[in-house]
């Protein structure tokens, strides 16, 4: 009540006041309000689509409002430009990085604004010198010559965040900050989001992730449908209530209990090296079951899917299907064979953009729906109408571009293109990474229901409580190796977390 | 006094209580202020959307009618006739270069695979082996330059493949390695048809058709077919709008991009042999410049450089256009240097027109 009342007596960092905003053919903002207190960290939560981008876009110059206002300061300003915004004192943290990977740290930190000496030299020294003393301020490990390009994630997003720093920053908005990022390098980053509140900078946090929003903020801000849902007191509200704010209902997040029968071994692999990615990798997927891959970023989770849809050679080791040892060697006949993949990021990995969610759909296997020389229509908008009923996949039409769609009807495409195909093994690396929290759990139970019609399901994830809800046994990894193998009634999450850190591992040696 | 997340509580209490009304898909149409409304309806209408993706066909609609009055000789069914036999050199090439192009690659060795093509052409008939077939040596000729245009295809394909190199670095070295081999060939020489049969063919008409534009039509129709109902086409599309997802689709996207390059080649050699019909000769300069109005009409009729985006309906209206400014400049007696200035303006015209659409109807950023 403090802290409510603390804030009643100072101005609002900024102030949005009855924002509209309209496409063609979409009210994409519908009057929403939104503030931050200097000092402050206020989440912002909303499905995709329910117009978070669009608010922060408005707020950072990139789109002008029909109507509406924004205060900075207690002084209503008009931005036309990204660069306007920052001068007001507000700046985006983009959740894609936009660095120049081939220059230094600090020719991005001041990239468009590099100190100058007569004649348009650029003043290297000063350069040098202010970016050494932001990166310093964020507590960073390397100098400001590095070039972008051979520092790791965590540090090029500090590169980002530095670059924010570089005026007197009021407001600072960070937009899924955390998806590219370590457990270790998250901490880091908190810290410094804890720093700059400190400092008095309003901080707008948007991020799917609820555990992060209710560690880090003060205050939530929902929206929904591009309507302001209401704004809640983090300490006094509980992730039930945010969750039915944002989408209208509540969530079912136990795991499904019913059992399964779980049939004959479908995929063995035994002894399966790929260096320098993972090395000695045993494990087998059995029919009507769910083996979920847990462990850090890097640690060869993906590589071992890469290997199995034949993406990458293996030095040594072997690959069995129903008991007989095969060569895999490339994505068709990983496909010949039953193997599909839902890549990791499907935007680059699992579509193609432009176009249709039919053709996306049925890209593997067309040359399978010809009638004569050409392909059949006909067999193709068949299969699309089979799999958008049974994947609940929400689109106008099969002739839609499946760029347009939501991340998680994306997500249903690449999902529904294999499932089309009958496969044997389904291997899903990330199934909701940048999805929301709705289709995240439509998701969930869709990946239960497939083992439970007799797919051998492998899930790769660096998210716990998805781990622990999908699988039916979990194998640990750390460091290219299996360090340990759990079934769903033994697991906790203690454990799980050593045996991913390595900690298992170091005992055992 | 109510502190204001209190109001603000209460607020959202008031907006859960009956459910939000539903966004509709036409809310910009219902919004107050008439203007995006018109505009709205009027980009509903299909025509409208339909020149709105193929601006070119708008451009081409206006050139025809400008040029059927400002020159009395232009609109006339055997101008017509001129302009699709005008037109069938770069219009074939340009059939293959939507395919190279979709695919994200491009071929700037076909003008000089078109020159090597029409010397094997008309250089083989007169081989004494062939001396006594009659009319009959016109064939092993023409098979002979299409079978070199397909090999070079092939090669280049086959570098971009198993290098990894850019087709352009490729195709541009291939461009300056098979004009020198044709200048090797040739001896810096023209070659002349001594069969006279061969410089007639081009004369010859089906109907009220010359056999020319017969054939670039046939084709055109032919590509169509090939890239907006086969599998291959649809290969086409995915590998040029993402590689990646293709190749996770089971797709061998490198034997893929051979075949259009050699599709490519076939018709910069089957280009090559009308053309040294229309001459009765081959020269070692044939075909010089012609990648670039190739890629030129290609880009006017909206395939992206990128890949990905693109048909042959387009390309064909960018074929028109070139052939009808041309030939209409031509009628109006226009110096044929102007054309080239008129010409690079209107490509760069047409780029922005088609970007300003796009982008303002994603509302897109300002980038």
């Amino acid at each position: 009540m403090t802290d409510a009342l603390q804030r009643e007596t100072t101005a609002p960092a900024l102030r949005l006041a009855g924002i509209v905003k309209t496409f063609p053919g979409v009210r994409a903002l519908d009057g929403v309000d939104f503030e931050v207190m200097p000092g402050e960290v206020h989440a912002l939560l909303g499905e995709n689509g329910a117009g978070k981008s669009t608010l922060m876009k408005v707020l950072a110059g990139m789109y002008q409002p029909d109507e509406g206002r924004i205060v900075i300061g207690g002084r209503e300003v008009r931005m036309t430009t990204p660069l306007e915004a920052k001068e007001q004192g507000v700046v985006l943290i983009h959740q894609e990085l936009s660095l120049v990977p081939e220059m230094t740290a600090a020719e991005n930190i001041y990239l468009g604004e590099l100190p100058r000496k007569s004649f348009g030299r650029v003043d290297w020294r000063t350069l040098h010198a202010r970016s050494d003393a932001i990166l310093e301020r964020l507590r960073c490990k390397f100098r400001s010559e590095a070039v972008v390009a051979q520092l790791s994630i965590a540090n090029q997003q500090m590169v980002e965040i530095a670059r924010a720093l570089t005026v007197d920053a009021r407001v600072v908005v960070f937009d899924e900050p955390t998806a590219s990022l370590t457990d270790a390098e998250k901490v880091v980053l908190f810290d410094i989001i804890n720093d700059l509140k400190a400092q008095g900078v309003g901080i707008v946090y948007i991020s799917h992730r609820m555990d992060e929003i209710f560690t880090l903020s003060d205050r939530i801000t929902v929206l929904r449908d591009g309507q302001y849902r209401g704004t809640l007191e983090t300490a006094l509200t509980n992730e039930d209530e945010v969750t039915r704010l944002m989408i209208g209902r509540s969530l079912d997040l136990s795991r499904d209990t019913t059992p399964v029968k779980v049939g004959e071994t479908v995929l063995a692999v035994r002894n399966l090296t790929c260096e320098p990615h993972f090395e000695d990798v045993s494990f087998s997927v059995r029919a009507g079951e769910v083996v979920g891959f847990y462990g850090l970023v890097g640690a060869g989770r993906t590589a071992i899917a890469e290997a199995l849809f034949g993406l990458r050679d293996c030095a040594s080791g072997t690959i069995l299907i129903d008991g007989k040892e095969v060569s895999i060697g490339s994505p068709e006949r990983a496909i010949g064979m039953g193997i599909s993949l839902v890549p990791e990021n499907r935007k680059e990995q699992g579509l193609v953009l432009q176009m249709s969610c039919r053709d996306n759909m049925t890209l593997p296997q067309v040359q399978d729906l010809t009638a004569g020389p050409f392909v059949s229509s006909g067999a193709e908008i068949a299969i699309f109408d089979q799999y958008r009923d049974r994947l609940a996949i929400k689109t106008p039409s099969w002739r839609q571009p499946a760029g347009v769609l939501s991340g998680g009807n994306q997500q249903k495409i690449v999902i529904g293109k294999w499932l089309s195909m009958q496969p044997r093994v389904l291997i899903v690396d990330e199934p909701t990474r940048g999805i929301d929290v709705g289709s995240k759990s439509e998701i969930h139970t869709l990946l239960r229901e497939l083992a439970a019609q007799g797919y051998a399901v492998i899930v790769i994830s660096s998210e716990m409580p998805e781990i622990l809800r999908v699988s039916d046994r979990i194998v640990a990894m750390y460091h290219g190796r299996i360090t340990r193998e759990f079934t769903a009634a033994e697991v906790t999450e203690d454990s799980l977390v050593q045996a991913i850190s390595g900690v298992a591992a170091t005992a055992e040696a | 006094m109510t502190p204001p997340d209190t109001v603000k509580q209460s607020r959202q209490m008031q907006d859960d209580g009956p459910a939000a009304p539903p966004l509709p898909q036409a809310a910009a149409e219902t919004l107050p202020g008439g203007t995006s409304a018109r505009i709205s309806l009027f980009r509903d209408n299909p025509l409208v959307r339909w020149l709105m993706d193929n601006p070119i066909w708008g451009f081409v609609l206006i050139v025809f009618v400008f040029f059927s009055f400002a020159s009395e000789h232009f609109f006339e069914f055997s101008n017509v006739q001129n302009i699709l036999v005008q037109t069938s050199t770069i219009g074939l090439i340009a059939l293959g270069m939507t395919l190279v192009m979709i695919n994200g690659n491009i071929d700037l060795s076909v003008g000089a695979t078109l020159a090597l093509a029409a010397a094997f052409a008309v250089d083989v008939q007169s081989w004494a082996v062939f001396a006594s077939w009659g009319n009959w040596q016109i064939l092993p000729a023409v098979c002979l330059a299409l079978l070199v245009g397909i090999a070079l295809g092939a090669l280049n394909g086959f570098i971009v493949w198993k290098t990894g190199v850019d087709a352009f670095i490729v195709t541009l070295g291939a461009m300056l390695g098979i004009r020198g081999l044709v200048f090797v060939y040739t001896g810096e020489q023209s070659f002349y048809a001594m069969n006279f049969a061969y410089s007639d063919f081009s004369v010859v008409s089906v109907g009220p058709l010359p056999v020319l534009a017969l054939i670039f039509l046939l084709c055109t129709l032919a590509v169509h077919l090939l890239l907006s109902r086969t599998v291959h086409g649809r290969n086409t599309y995915a590998v040029g709008g993402n590689r990646e997802a293709a190749v996770n689709a089971g797709i061998r996207v490198g034997p893929h991009m051979m075949i259009n390059f050699m599709i490519i080649g076939f018709f910069a050699a089957l280009s090559g042999v009308l053309l040294s019909t229309q001459m009765g000769a081959a020269t070692p300069n044939l075909g010089r410049d012609y990648e670039l109005w190739v890629i030129t009409a290609v880009v006017l009729g909206g395939t992206k450089l990128t890949g990905g985006k693109g048909d042959i309906i387009g390309t064909f209206g960018g074929v028109l256009a070139i052939g009808i400014l041309r030939n209409g400049m031509n009628l109006m007696q226009v110096p044929a240097f102007y054309v080239y200035v008129i010409l690079g303006g209107i490509l760069i015209a047409v780029l922005f027109l088609d970007k300003r659409f796009n982008r303002t109807a994603n509302g897109g950023l300002r980038l």
